[in-house]
């Protein structure tokens, strides 16, 4: 029990506390690297609220976009527009992503169009946005010589896909085998089984899945610079330039003009909410089912 | 029943819809060829349209810096340099930070805090990309030039290299604000693989460590990075497959400034997106627009090779651990 350390000792003593200081500093910057995170995520909700929540009033859901320096003026059409377009495009994209990622859970296994497709599917997942902008222009816009709201339309549904198909197929994998081998003992055809016994297991997550493409999509602005463009006034017609609210935001707030620039942010701040609830909401329906 | 007896089995059933099957099948299929048709879809509708531009120019295009539409020159060095040094800032900071964080989630946090702390990073990524351009510019880019541009200036004034660095007026925006930015939108994915990532480490090769007398420093150092070191490298390159095509963040800050006639971090410059987002909708069409369309496949070519690297790698990480088991 004496207290003389011999120098081993004393060298050992010395590289544990070594160690555990190391330990500590890192842990110390761990700590500092989620706070790190978490402040950029709260300042920017702060300001978004701050400075957007003062432009909300009635006039902002039933005004047209206003002329620079007008007193009035709100961003009706841009909401419709992004109503109109996010509505279509998920429509439309849906099914398409849906059909795909069954084929990847329940066809394509282990075949090598299903594990190209999964791999290139993954790609398109965080391929460039604006890339599909461009593409959409060349095999569309560009033919029929006017950019319209279909166009616009068809480049959100591209995105839409890739979100859907990679949604559903995680989904559709999670159900367990025993259930689909009980549906084919019955003699069921593989069809029924995948819709009426697989598919419908998975509908919280397939759900799910689709309100991440809506939020996805509902505050995409590089493919609609160039496809659905962007218009002043309220219109219904497809086939004409439409507005939406993230291409009006940016037209607004890219602008020298103190009433865009308020709208702007009267702008993102519905888009912040809208897109962060629809989040939410998809989440919490995902764990009800867990 | 009587039939039942008779023939000692079931009845033969008729399908009512024999067809159903098929064509259930051909739809799966037929979608799953839309997908990969759409790739190369976007692949070869791109290089048609930007062929004047890549016959007229071919490779020299990414090495000439001259962007001029009035006299119709273009070359893509100064939207290429833009891209690559903001997603390489971007990385710069957002790496250690995604770590840091995966760290956290993983050996850090109390239990109760994992989920929804986690969620909160992931719903930073949710966040649509305009709305942290429009805060870029009007919050953070002027706080910036007040608070580190300026002070900057003074201090390194006069000194060769790192004054020209600095330089510029003070607007907050360039190619630093697009890179820190771009930094804040890609930590969320990268973090959340790298979470998913570090959590595919065996439990027992962890608790071996620990019960060596390792620290929790140690076991993330030693045990499970040396274990997920492809994961964490597929999960960097999908944080810079995002950076790179971001399209709306970096155009707001960067200053669409089409020449490259200094070093400072802090002056205006471009990048490929925002040349594509600013330019395409009013470009002439000729040579002005297959040369944004050019510059478009060059992104896609090189955001596919990133991601595709990057999906290489963290399957491999997953098939490891599937023959471990």
């Amino acid at each position: 029990m004496s207290l003389v350390l011999s120098a081993g000792d004393k060298a050992r003593m010395g590289m544990h506390l070594k160690r555990k200081r190391m330990n500590v500093v890192a842990l110390a910057l761990s700590l500092a690297a989620m706070s790190f995170g978490l402040f950029w995520l709260a300042w920017i909700l702060f300001e978004t609220i701050r400075l957007g929540i003062g432009g909300i009033s009635l006039s902002v859901f039933t005004e047209m976009t206003p002329p620079p320096q007008a007193a009035t003026g709100g961003l009706a059409n841009a909401i419709f527009g992004s109503l109109v377009m996010v509505g279509l495009a998920t429509a439309l994209g849906t099914p398409i992503g849906i059909m795909c990622g069954i084929y990847l859970a329940e066809y394509g296994k282990g075949r090598w169009l299903g594990n190209v497709t999964g791999f290139i599917n993954d790609i398109l997942l965080s391929a460039p946005s604006i890339v599909i902008g461009l593409f959409i222009y060349a095999i569309f816009v560009a033919k029929v010589k006017s950019f319209s709201a279909i166009a616009g339309v068809l480049a959100l549904s591209l995105i839409v896909i890739p979100v859907v198909i990679r949604t559903t197929e995680n989904m559709l994998s999670l159900i367990p085998n025993a259930l689909r081998e009980a549906a084919y003992a019955l003699g069921t055809p593989k069809w029924k089984v995948i819709s009426s016994v697989t598919l419908k297991a998975a509908r919280a997550g397939v759900l799910t899945g689709m309100l991440l493409a809506v939020a996805r999509i509902a505050g995409e602005t590089a493919p609609l610079l160039f496809t659905a463009l962007s218009n002043q006034f309220w219109t219904m017609n497809l086939g004409e330039p439409m507005a939406s609210l993230p291409v009006t935001i940016y037209k607004f707030a890219l602008s020298p003009y103190d009433n865009w620039r308020d709208l702007a942010w009267a702008g993102v701040f519905i888009i912040t909410l809208g897109v962060l609830a629809l989040n939410i909401l998809a989440r919490v329906l995902f764990r009800k089912k867990d | 029943m009587d039939k039942l007896a008779q023939g000692g089995g079931p009845p033969a059933r008729e399908r009512r819809t024999p067809w159903a099957d098929a064509a259930f099948s051909a739809l799966a299929h037929g979608a799953a060829w839309l997908t990969l048709a759409l790739l190369a879809g976007i692949i070869i509708s791109l290089t048609i349209s930007a062929w004047p531009a890549i016959s007229k120019y071919g490779l020299s295009f990414l090495v000439n810096a001259e962007w001029d539409p009035v006299e119709e020159k273009f070359g893509g060095l100064v939207m290429i340099y833009g891209t690559l040094a903001t997603s390489f800032i971007a990385l710069l900071i957002a790496v250690p930070v995604s770590f840091g964080i995966a760290l956290f989630l993983t050996e850090l946090s109390p239990n109760w805090l994992r989920r929804p702390l986690g969620t909160a990073i992931e719903l930073l990524a949710a966040v649509p990309s305009i709305v942290y351009g429009m805060w870029g510019l009007l919050v953070f880019g002027p706080l910036l030039a007040t608070y580190v541009q300026q002070p900057a200036q003074s201090l390194l004034s006069g000194v060769p290299f790192l004054g020209a660095l600095v330089s510029g007026a003070p607007v907050g925006i360039g190619i630093l604000s697009a890179g820190i930015i771009l930094a804040i939108m890609v930590i969320p994915f990268i973090a959340s693989v790298m979470r998913d990532v570090f959590e595919t480490t065996p439990g027992m090769l962890k608790e071996s460590a620990y019960a060596l007398g390792a620290t929790t420093w140690e076991v993330v150092w030693k045990v499970v990075l040396p274990f997920t070191k492809s994961g964490v490298i597929g999960a960097i390159m999908l944080g810079l497959g995002r950076a790179l095509g971001e399209t709306m963040a970096v155009t707001f800050v960067i200053g669409n400034f089409n020449q490259l006639d200094n070093l400072s971090l802090f002056a205006a410059a471009n990048s490929i997106t925002s040349a594509i987002a600013n330019e395409f909708a009013e470009a002439s069409p000729g040579l002005h627009q297959a040369s944004l369309m050019y510059l478009g496949l060059i992104l896609f070519f090189i955001t596919f090779c990133v991601l595709a690297m990057s999906k290489i790698l963290l399957n491999q990480l997953q098939r490891g651990e599937g023959s471990k088991t």
